[in-house]
């Protein structure tokens, strides 16, 4: 019987964030910004079709970069936890809270356990009446949860998008500026176009879905 | 709650009712024993709805009244939905079932929207219900019959368009106008009398006020405008601007108008 070579877990869990980390630095970064109107998630995505930012539920948005086909299955096994928890309890029981600490059972599960750990960051936005009441959970490759304050960046580019969104007082802006604050931290040389973003709002003060994804021409009219 | 997660050949899609059945939640009626009349009667059910079209898209509207035998159960239910943004459904039959169909139906709408980025065409929507209406059938066989009413504005073709539906899940286009329950045969005579396609949007809420009111008139398990409770029929106007429920005020101000004129008219006994 042939035995398998030892290998330290120090070392395994080592490579095993390594990879996840290239995968992930290879894909484009994503800005999202807690603001007066409510919360927006900026990407930067040539694709009209493989959308990086998602409605969840009510109050909830996600947003995933790294590997397509891995968050992508992240958000509807969320969309399904979410809607199967509004449909057994009611639609003021689904929160964010829980479903962060639903994707981060699953990715650290996934790290440790699988053949090859997701290479893939999510963030769980959920919106409050108020900007205080405001969530934004960052989950990792490994299943780590931070829960971040005010802005969120995820990505390939991530710290140098966060140097350009830290120290702005954010929380008396409108949709317009937070989208320009945050076009100005995803853009390198050039400024980035509309037909170059993906952005979806959640709009603080609306009853039910408050979720919206904003078309180009209104992503136009919000940088001008 | 773990998420969930299905291997590739069960995976529901984004089907919401194979999910819910995958959790082993969708009701079963098959083991339910032949309902006996007293049985039927001890069901609480809810009449009258109709929808009609106008220039700009549809209006749909329903009484308030559930009954139970020959007791009034509730006076104040609601029978009419937004089952999306574009659409809405109304719902005459066996209570319980009939409201659990609509919750089921709305999440449907949405959880496919949510996880496909769009939403259903109108016909999709209107296949979706009829499915639903087909699953019921066996619940239907013993007594707790559901037939609803569908209403939507179709962005593609830019028009209102209302549907009606069998116990077996037929569905059914109609041209101008669609009824459901015990009142039906009454309220749809006055629709059919009175449609015209090119009707403004206070026209269509005038005739189908006029409709549930010649219902609650001629069928005791409809009811008419409560003026005692403020409670009226529930009435909503689809357009390309989606899905807007008049208010309180605008209905009972209408059926104040419509019984002003049959006063004028001192017709007693219409």
């Amino acid at each position: 019987m042939n035995m398998p070579f030892y290998v330290p877990p120090e070392q395994m869990m080592r490579d095993r964030a390594d990879f996840a980390q290239k995968g992930i630095a290879r894909g484009r970064s994503l800005a999202t910004i807690e603001c007066a109107d409510g919360i927006i998630l900026v990407a930067e995505n040539p694709s009209r079709n493989l959308r990086k930012i998602s409605e969840i539920y009510d109050r909830i948005a996600f947003a995933g970069v790294g590997k397509y086909n891995e968050y992508d299955q992240l958000r509807i096994a969320g969309i399904r936890a979410a809607d199967m928890r509004g449909y057994t309890y009611s639609r003021d029981d689904v929160d964010a809270q829980t479903l962060a600490n639903q994707y981060a059972q699953m990715m650290g599960q996934v790290f440790t356990h699988d053949v090859k750990p997701m290479e893939v960051e999510i963030l769980v936005a959920s919106v409050g009446n108020a900007i205080e009441d405001d969530r934004l959970f960052h989950i990792r490759y490994d299943g780590s949860v931070t829960d971040e304050d005010g802005f969120a960046a995820l990505g390939g580019d991530a710290d140098r998008v966060r140097e350009g969104l830290s120290g702005k007082d954010t929380s008396e802006m409108d949709f317009s500026a937070a989208l320009k604050l945050a076009v100005e931290a995803l853009s390198t040389d050039t400024p980035l176009t509309a037909d170059q973003l993906e952005v979806g709002v959640l709009e603080r003060h609306v009853e039910g879905r408050c979720y919206r994804r904003l078309e180009n021409d209104e992503i136009t009219t919000l940088l001008a | 709650m773990s998420l969930p997660n299905f291997p590739l050949h069960d995976d529901p899609g984004p089907n919401f009712s194979g999910l819910v059945d995958s959790y082993g939640l969708l009701p079963d009626y098959s083991t339910v024993n032949t309902a006996t009349a007293s049985d039927l009667a001890a069901i609480t059910h809810g009449t009258t709805v109709v929808a009609c079209t106008f220039a700009d898209g549809v209006v749909i509207a329903g009484d308030r009244r559930a009954t139970s035998g020959n007791l009034i159960s509730h006076r104040n239910m609601r029978k009419v939905f937004a089952a999306d943004r574009w659409s809405g459904v109304a719902i005459a039959g066996a209570a319980g079932p009939a409201v659990e169909m609509i919750k089921m139906f709305q999440l449907q709408l949405e959880h496919y929207e949510k996880i496909e980025g769009s939403p259903l065409s109108l016909e999709g929507k209107a296949n979706q219900l009829s499915m639903m209406v087909r699953g019921n059938l066996p619940a239907a066989m013993q007594g707790m019959v559901v037939v609803p009413i569908f209403a939507g504005f179709d962005r593609r073709r830019d028009r209102g368009r209302v549907w009606a539906f069998d116990v077996t899940g037929g569905r059914y286009e109609e041209m101008n106008y669609v009824a459901s329950g015990s009142g039906s045969l009454h309220a749809r005579t006055v629709i059919k009398l009175g449609h015209r396609p090119d009707q403004s949007r206070e026209e269509a809420i005038d005739l189908v006020v006029k409709a549930l009111y010649t219902a609650a008139d001629d069928d005791s398990a409809t009811g008419g405008p409560d003026p005692l409770r403020g409670i009226y029929p529930i009435v909503a106007a689809i357009t390309s601007d989606g899905y807007d429920e008049a208010s309180e005020e605008e209905i009972s101000t209408r059926f104040a108008s419509y019984i002003e004129t049959i006063r004028t008219n001192d017709s007693r006994e219409a």
